[in-house]
């Protein structure tokens, strides 16, 4: 794998591949010395233009539990701030020697454009650009479903038959099309719920069921439930009118909680507006995979580097 | 004074003529004594392109273009007159910036540059700009636009419609509902979701021209529509003409050639404003541009530097350079297909605009006492398109590493060369001759 720039690049052999990795450096996390020394010597930088501490801190982490060196360049009190242009920053980084450049940046293709750009030749890994996509956040996603369904079991196994429910602001999600991707190629069957304001105006060719009613689809007893954070600038912008009716007609309560199966999982990539999109009773539920969901993110993202970095089995 | 005699061409309908040149019109005989031998053998006289929409950046943008290098990119592309538009720094809303970019055409002398003036002070899209003073200027400004804005507000653009009618004029639209386009980056629908680029929808465009058409109708004024880019905006502009309503439409050539797939790249040089549409619009302009109800093409020529598009797509400036690949590409695009001829071509990118932009002397080319404006064309050529092949100061052409048919050979403006032998003439040699021509 040279770069991860979106999950729509996976097949799904590739991507259990990336899983079982994953579940590899799960187990590391187990050990004592939560340390593995196969990226020593190479820099990875995470580049992130945008501000998101959890991503940032869990790739941070999972470069050091590879023995890389990392380095952080973020927004504030770098030049990056001080509109210095994203091929600036590249070719700084290329001269420095950085071997891998996470990048997290507002606007989409930004990673695609780094790795097509000839600026850098290290191997780039999309933290999230723009409305785009989110790659490594589907695949920490991918492998808490697997993880609750087959626990011990999971390696060399696909989501075949698993239906994943995604509700909230998928028009601007980039969580929800990185999921959608994957979640496909690996076999399960992707809902969206929304209101039309908060759905793309037209997803012909995806591979997704659109509803608009979050109790039918509540009732319908998906295997995954996934609520996605509503930002507060969306009902200035008149998607909707305000936080209560979002609340009640899309918002994730405890009576709704109440009716999912038993098994069912609610997922949520954070930061959660509680009371807004998911009650703390939802997320404290035995049902939320919430803090799995960060956990998983730390092993997820060292398989990532590992395949990006170590010269391992081509993807 | 240059005379000229031009063997062997083949005119646009078709038939085989020797053209001769003297003083700057074309006359029925050879001129006497020592004269320049032209040989069209197997090439198209097509008469002088003229290009309704040009940005040229000067004043305020002379890294992204000037009028100078804006004239040789028109010049190698086969045009002998640009409209510039009206969004310079400062902006062209007074008779002073006016005069000033019209005398560095004419000083310059590659092609007769037209400017543009705004119709709102300083395009804020407040208040109308100096429009008598322009239009009653030593440039006799004729098209008025805000071009790259919109004028959104209805009552403004009421006004503007009737008060630009008081001078003759003509108002020409960028037809773009501000409100509907806020943050947009490509055409809206399934492919702009997946790219997570907001979008751009066809109802902004297509509902500023069915206003637009309303009002010219209403106050019995003429309406010029820009770079139209959807099949809804034809059914539109073709419901206004079948009513009798006073309005013409251009289309560009990229809107004729490429389509919104080209964005999957995340390569901003195909990002400009309207967005590149799908490949029903597409076939869409072209059959309205055969069939009439797209009256011309216009290239929307937007130079940018280097830095303003060398960025993540959302970072990009909007705009192409068009002026050197238009002839190309309307060849690849409706002659190489069949839609039209070249001597739809000559009205298309020439006499129509002319008549719209109220431009003299492209009425009836290539008959004596016309201005000599003409270009001589190979459309048996072709070539992988570079950046060798561009003029102006900006290289952001979508078309770089394509293969074009066709190639300028010749062009001459009021009867003396620019380009000859498919190489501009040098810049000094072209002020001199434009000198000699004004007397």
């Amino acid at each position: 794998m040279r770069h991860l720039l979106s999950t729509k690049d996976l097949t799904r052999d590739a991507a259990i591949a990336l899983l079982d990795t994953a579940e590899d450096m799960a187990d590391v996390a187990d050990r004592e010395v939560k340390k593995l020394p196969t990226l020593r010597g190479k820099t990875v930088v995470n580049l992130f233009f945008e501000d998101s501490t959890r991503t940032r801190v869990s790739f941070e982490v999972a470069a050091k539990r590879l023995s890389a060196d990392v380095i952080t360049f973020s927004a504030k009190g770098s030049s990056v701030s001080k509109g210095e242009s994203l091929k600036d920053t590249a070719q700084t980084l290329a001269a420095m020697g950085a071997d891998a450049v996470v990048i997290r940046h507002s606007a989409s293709g930004a990673p695609r454009v780094l790795a097509d750009s000839g600026w850098i030749d290290a191997g780039i890994v999309n933290a999230g650009d723009g409305t785009h996509e989110h790659p490594t956040q589907a695949l920490l996603d991918a492998f808490t479903i697997r993880k609750r369904l087959h626990g011990a079991a999971s390696r060399g196994r696909d989501l075949d038959g698993v239906t994943v429910t995604i509700v909230g602001d998928i028009l601007h999600s980039r969580v929800a099309r990185s999921n959608l991707w994957l979640l496909t190629a690996l076999g399960a069957h992707v809902n969206f719920v929304a209101p039309a304001t908060l759905l793309p105006v037209s997803t012909e060719g995806w591979p997704v069921e659109l509803s608009y009613d979050l109790d039918e689809a509540v009732d319908a007893g998906p295997d995954v439930i996934m609520m996605l954070r509503i930002q507060g600038e969306r009902m200035n912008a008149a998607f909707f009118p305000n936080a209560r009716e979002y609340s009640r007609q899309w918002g994730l309560d405890d009576e709704r909680v109440a009716r999912l199966p038993a098994a069912s999982i609610v997922m949520h990539p954070g930061p959660m507006n509680r009371g807004l999109e998911i009650s703390a009773g939802a997320a404290d539920s035995p049902r939320s995979a919430v803090l799995e969901q960060v956990a998983n993110g730390v092993s997820t993202r060292m398989a990532v580097l590992y395949h990006l970095l170590s010269g391992a089995v081509e993807l | 004074m240059s005379t000229m005699r031009v063997t062997g061409a083949t005119l646009p309908d078709g038939s085989g003529v020797d053209l001769f040149v003297e003083n700057g019109v074309f006359v029925p005989t050879a001129p006497k004594g020592s004269t320049r031998i032209i040989d069209a053998s197997g090439l198209i006289a097509l008469p002088g392109l003229v290009d309704l929409h040009t940005h040229l950046r000067e004043p305020g943008f002379e890294h992204s273009e000037t009028v100078l290098s804006g004239g040789r990119a028109a010049a190698i592309g086969g045009f002998t007159a640009v409209f510039a538009m009206a969004n310079t720094m400062p902006v062209q809303d007074t008779a002073g910036v006016v005069e000033q970019v019209q005398s560095l055409g004419e000083r310059h002398g590659y092609v007769t540059v037209r400017p543009i003036g705004a119709v709102t002070a300083g395009l804020a899209g407040e208040q109308l700009s100096e429009i008598g003073a322009m239009a009653t200027s030593r440039a006799q400004v004729r098209v008025f636009s805000d071009d790259g804005l919109c004028v959104s507000d209805a009552l403004l653009m009421r006004r503007a419609l009737e008060y630009v009618k008081t001078f003759g004029g003509v108002v020409a639209q960028h037809s773009q509902e501000p409100r509907l386009t806020i943050g947009a980056q490509m055409n809206e629908g399934a492919l702009s979701s997946e790219l997570g680029l907001t979008g751009w929808p066809a109802v902004a465009e297509e509902s500023i021209i069915a206003r637009d058409v309303l009002l010219a109708e209403h106050v019995g004024a003429r309406l010029h529509v820009c770079h139209i880019s959807t099949a809804g905006s034809v059914d539109v502009i073709r419901w206004a003409k079948a009513r009798g309503i006073k309005v013409t439409a251009e289309v560009t050539p990229h809107h004729l050639l490429l389509t919104e797939d080209l964005a999957a790249s995340y390569d901003s040089r195909f990002k400009v404003n309207p967005p590149l549409r799908r490949d029903e619009d597409v076939l869409m302009l072209r059959e309205a541009l055969a069939d009439g109800t797209i009256d011309i093409v216009a290239t929307d020529h937007a130079p940018h530097p280097v830095e303003a598009k060398d960025c993540a797509w959302g970072e990009a400036a909007n705009g192409m350079v068009g002026l050197e690949s238009a002839l190309s590409v309307v060849q690849t695009a409706v002659v190489d297909t069949g839609l039209i001829g070249w001597s739809d071509v000559a009205r298309v990118l020439s006499s129509k605009p002319a008549e719209i932009g109220l431009l003299d002397g492209y009425a009836t080319p290539f008959t004596p006492g016309s201005p000599a404006n003409f270009t001589l064309y190979d459309p048996t050529a072709s070539r992988e398109f570079g950046v060798g092949d561009l003029r102006g100061k900006s290289a952001n052409s979508p078309y770089l590493g394509r293969t074009l048919p066709g190639r300028v050979i010749t062009t001459v403006h009021n009867g003396y060369p620019t380009v000859i032998d498919g190489e501009l003439l040098d810049s000094a040699i072209v002020a001199e001759s434009a000198e000699a021509h004004r007397g």
